[in-house]
């Protein structure tokens, strides 16, 4: 069977990776390429890449790191941040990304998804949602978790999947920075109603809130993080061990 | 030197780094002439069996892939070009391919449990059913990347390996100097270098 998968996701900005606590207070923790082949060498199962730069140099540098990981990392590569038309999707395939995410483009454009599945399949289509508890409900967050857009999320994940997105990356804004383990009641909500990938992220400060995750909600297939990672707080490879230890399916 | 042929689909640079990685020359080309010098051949693909079939008609690269495989040459299709290898794929319809290895591509849907997502994507373990040159780097257990929702049928004979996934699923098949993975080697890490590298040594 398909082996539960574990991801680091690497906020890029000029060119350097960082990593907000609540996505807020930006650090720089250090190259993007040599991460990536880092965390490839430690059995990451798949590297998401992040673009949170704005400007047009940014985006440019951004591309540029990208093809760099793409030709020296070989494992699945997903990629995020400013994606807002199916020419951005293009860009960041033609880079050697092999699945593309989008978040306040699928918000902004709800036709996007579709577009882009149409063209490039479903299976690289990924909507990423940032997510939070307001006003007893989940709501979907734009703009990096700045702005509420007054939407139910679960309702709308489920829409972007009918419309062609083939994963779903739900971040709890809730849970993120926090380390305290992942959003267990937020992606019971989501799984329950998709029937494709759904990767958990936001919470996991420590080992065991992986192990938590895959035992509690077997439905769920992937775990993210970022600054546990990078700062080794948890070490890849020892996770996966514990992982299969704990008799979950881990690649090993 | 590997031709990796281009027929104008899909994304090949992963591919063509992957063969650098290992220390192999390897050119993306839709030229008759270099693909007749090259050593190996790679058919890639991604995307909807019946558009990728044409263009490899229209292209003139079936014919030229033919020529070259019955002269005796290494060929490896991977993931849609491995189906490509096959009679016949039943992918929205009925549509020829190149008919180096006998069977057919049917839908996973027909053979997995109901509540099991498709596509058939992420890490499996390789159940190896034959030996294989392309295994001879491998270990017990190894898993490799899958992005599939067809499957390749009635081709015992040629499987090498299978992956689980409530039914056993063509992995890899083998018949003479033609190849084929339904993974992605060159995103299956360290795995799908040491494949490539035995490919290379063939």
């Amino acid at each position: 069977m398909i082996t539960k998968r574990i991801i680091p996701c690497l906020d890029v900005k000029n060119g350097r990776v960082v990593k907000g606590v609540n996505f807020e207070r930006l650090g720089d923790v250090a190259s993007p390429v040599e991460l990536a082949q880092y965390y490839s060498s430690c059995g990451a199962d798949e590297l998401v890449f992040y673009d949170i730069t704005a400007s047009a140099e940014g985006r440019a540098l951004f591309t540029d790191i990208l093809t760099e990981t793409a030709r020296k990392v070989f494992i699945p590569l997903t990629v995020g941040g400013g994606i807002n038309t199916v020419d951005d999707f293009d860009r960041v395939l033609k880079c050697g990304a092999d699945k593309v995410s989008v978040n306040s483009g699928a918000i902004r454009n709800p036709d996007l998804i579709y577009q882009a599945a149409k063209l490039y399949g479903d299976q690289c289509v990924v909507i990423s949602a940032d997510v939070k508890r307001q006003e007893g409900e989940f709501r979907v967050y734009a703009k990096g978790g700045r702005e509420d857009t007054g939407m139910e999320a679960i309702s709308w994940i489920k829409r972007c999947v009918d419309n062609g997105a083939g994963e779903v990356v739900l971040n709890s804004i809730d849970t993120d920075g926090v380390k305290q383990g992942f959003d267990l009641e937020m992606l019971e909500a989501v799984s329950n109603v998709v029937n494709v990938p759904v990767i958990a992220s936001g919470g996991a400060g420590k080992i065991e809130d992986f192990l938590t995750l895959f035992r509690t909600l077997p439905k769920v297939d992937a775990g993210l993080a970022a600054s546990i990672f990078h700062f080794g707080e948890v070490k890849i490879s020892d996770l996966k061990a514990e992982m299969a230890r704990a008799g979950i399916n881990t690649r090993v | 030197m590997i031709a990796i042929i281009d027929y104008g689909v899909g994304n090949l640079f992963s591919l063509q780094s992957s063969f650098a990685a290992i220390g192999s020359e390897a050119v993306v080309s839709s030229d008759p002439k270099l693909i007749a010098s090259a050593d190996r051949l790679i058919l890639p693909g991604v995307g909807a069996f019946e558009d990728a079939a044409q263009k490899l008609r229209s292209s003139g690269m079936a014919d030229v892939i033919k020529r070259e495989v019955a002269a005796g040459k290494p060929l490896m299709g991977i993931c849609l070009g491995m189906q490509l290898l096959f009679d016949k794929s039943y992918e929205y319809g009925e549509h020829d391919g190149l008919g180096l290895i006998g069977g057919n591509v049917r839908p996973i849907a027909e053979v997995i449990d109901k509540d099991l997502k498709i596509p058939h994507i992420g890490w499996n373990r390789l159940i190896v059913k034959k030996p294989s040159p392309l295994f001879k780097y491998l270990n017990d257990g190894d898993c490799v990347y899958f992005v599939h929702s067809y499957y390749a049928t009635d081709c015992s004979d040629s499987v090498t390996a299978v992956a689980e996934y409530s039914a056993e699923l063509t992995a890899s098949v083998e018949k003479g100097n033609v190849f084929g993975c339904q993974f992605h080697p060159e995103k299956s890490g360290d795995v799908g270098l040491k494949i490539l590298k035995a490919f290379c040594e063939l």
